[in-house]
């Protein structure tokens, strides 16, 4: 074969290959809003699911929310000093920054390294070792016993993690506006309420809400279709948590210019 | 009419073949052993009895209802009378034994704890493993998984079982108790019975038909008494497991 020829092999491979991949993740995304009809019987898998999927990331989205929030402090003061802005206006920029972008996005792409990459190695690792056919040989539809708890969780939780993403990064925001920047808690506040806007709030959830989905909806692909034993399970663990996160920040350019009109 | 038919039937996986063309029919009742070399499509049969895999070609007819062209519910009504034991077991490592076991009464026969209770009682004391019942998977041999493997099965009153390797592994005691297990579930509440099996002892123990495959093809399908007289070559050096003849030249 000449290298051009498998030069455009490869190409044609990968191209046959995302196509199959968005078409399988469709069929899936379908397959789940057709479950959902099932919620009430499934009642017992979805609670269990809340739990470990979201309960359970909330340690993590705390941690990394304080430091969103003093890192955007202290960087905003920067700038503000640069170019002579009043330090005031503080509490303004950092809120809405945290509000619209910071939260929900840095939360969705923690979220999709922890529980993306959780979902593919369990739904993978029960692929592999046919726990998955010995479900369906029971008569038990896998989509309903597995992949409608854990979407549905991703899309509720991670929207519920950004709220207290957002309350935790102002707190860390206004700790670095006290201590660092020398600036007092009632300018801090003052300048944060007067930027938000329940409007930016209400976005930021929605995007959320579609950046869980999609978590979900890659992780549980990812694993369903796994092949090829313990190697098999890395690389499903691995696409997922590229694959979700590719599509958070492309989703989120498309959020930006849809809901925050300029 | 035939419990199951298989028409024509073939797989491949990318560029291997892995079934051309075969066709077999097991009736009500009956016990059939499919045997062969690893990696012939043994495993690949029995899933397809049960729509695990597709054909690439033919067809598979379950009770005259070709698995191919049925809907979800009805595949969930004819799964709910065909049971699988797996070769690994298969259990689901999240849940106790006794929850494995009840998994099918639980979640498609919508039954209450207090129902459920007593059948896991009963299939684990028939494999041995009556005080199982609150362990994790992962406390278990390897034996003991395959028998709460065939527990599990057992618990929706299958009128099929579908047996995949089901006394690899085992101690020969347990392996005896397993064979004796299939062979009593079929004369008492006359399940059919699909087997396949590497161990000709159990085959001969609880087949009343052997069918073998050799690349992919049936090359005998007969009784036990048959396979002993039968003059093939490839037959003999598998049922006396010699390591030269046809078997191994033509690999």
């Amino acid at each position: 074969m000449e290298p051009m020829d498998f030069h455009v092999e490869a190409v044609g491979r990968r191209g046959i290959n995302m196509v199959t991949r968005s078409g399988g993740m469709a069929l899936l995304a379908g397959r789940f809003v057709a479950t959902l009809k099932d919620i009430p019987r499934s009642m017992h898998l979805i609670v269990g699911q809340f739990y470990s999927i979201g309960v359970r990331s909330l340690p993590l989205i705390i941690v990394i929310s304080v430091f969103v929030g003093a890192v955007s402090a202290w960087q905003a003061a920067y700038q503000f000093k640069f170019i002579g802005a009043p330090l005031r206006l503080l509490g303004s920029a950092v809120g809405k920054a945290v509000v619209i972008e910071l939260a929900p996005v840095l939360s969705a792409l923690v979220f999709a390294g922890r529980v993306g990459a959780g979902i593919a190695a369990e739904l993978g690792t029960m692929r592999v070792t046919e726990q998955i056919d010995a479900l369906e040989s029971l008569g038990i539809d896998p989509v309903r016993y597995l992949v409608l708890p854990r979407m549905l969780a991703c899309t509720v939780m991670v929207p519920m993690l950004v709220v207290f993403a957002n309350f935790i990064a102002v707190i860390g925001a206004l700790a670095v506006s006290i201590f660092g920047v020398d600036i007092s808690s009632e300018t801090f506040l003052n300048g944060y309420r007067m930027s938000f806007q329940l409007s930016d709030f209400l976005n930021g959830m929605i995007k959320a809400g579609v950046f869980g989905f999609l978590i979900g909806l890659v992780g549980c692909y990812e694993g369903m279709t796994t092949i090829g034993g313990a190697e098999g399970v890395g690389r499903s663990t691995t696409i997922a948590v590229v694959i979700s996160s590719v599509l958070i920040l492309i989703f989120n350019f498309f959020f930006a210019v849809l809901l925050f009109r300029i | 009419m035939p419990l199951i038919e298989v028409e024509q039937l073939s797989k491949r996986f990318g560029q291997h073949t892995v079934l051309d063309g075969i066709s077999l029919s097991i009736e009500r009742g009956e016990s059939v052993v499919i045997i062969g070399q690893s990696g012939t499509g043994k495993s690949v049969v029995l899933k397809h009895l049960i729509r695990l895999l597709e054909p690439d070609d033919g067809r598979v007819i379950f009770d005259g209802c070709d698995l191919a062209e049925i809907g979800h519910a009805e595949l969930t009504d004819v799964r709910r009378r065909i049971a699988m034991v797996f070769q690994s077991a298969a259990l689901l490592d999240s849940l106790t034994v006794g929850e494995n076991v009840g998994l099918g009464l639980k979640e498609t026969r919508r039954m209450s704890s207090s129902e459920i209770a007593p059948i896991v009682e009963e299939c684990l004391e028939l494999v041995g493993l009556a005080d199982a019942a609150d362990k994790m998977p992962s406390e278990l041999s390897g034996g003991m998984r395959k028998r709460v493997g065939l527990a599990r099965a057992i618990a929706n009153r299958p009128e099929v079982v579908l047996y995949d390797e089901p006394t690899t592994g085992l101690d020969p005691v347990t392996a005896e108790t397993i064979n004796e297990l299939i062979v009593s579930l079929n004369e008492r509440v006359n399940a059919t019975s699909v087997a396949v099996t590497h161990d000709m002892h159990s085959a001969f123990m609880i087949a009343h038909r052997i069918i073998m495959l050799h690349r992919g093809m049936i090359v005998f399908d007969g009784t036990p008494q048959e396979i002993q007289a039968s003059g093939d070559p490839i037959v003999r050096q598998f049922i006396e497991g010699k390591a030269v003849g046809p078997l191994t030249t033509q690999v």
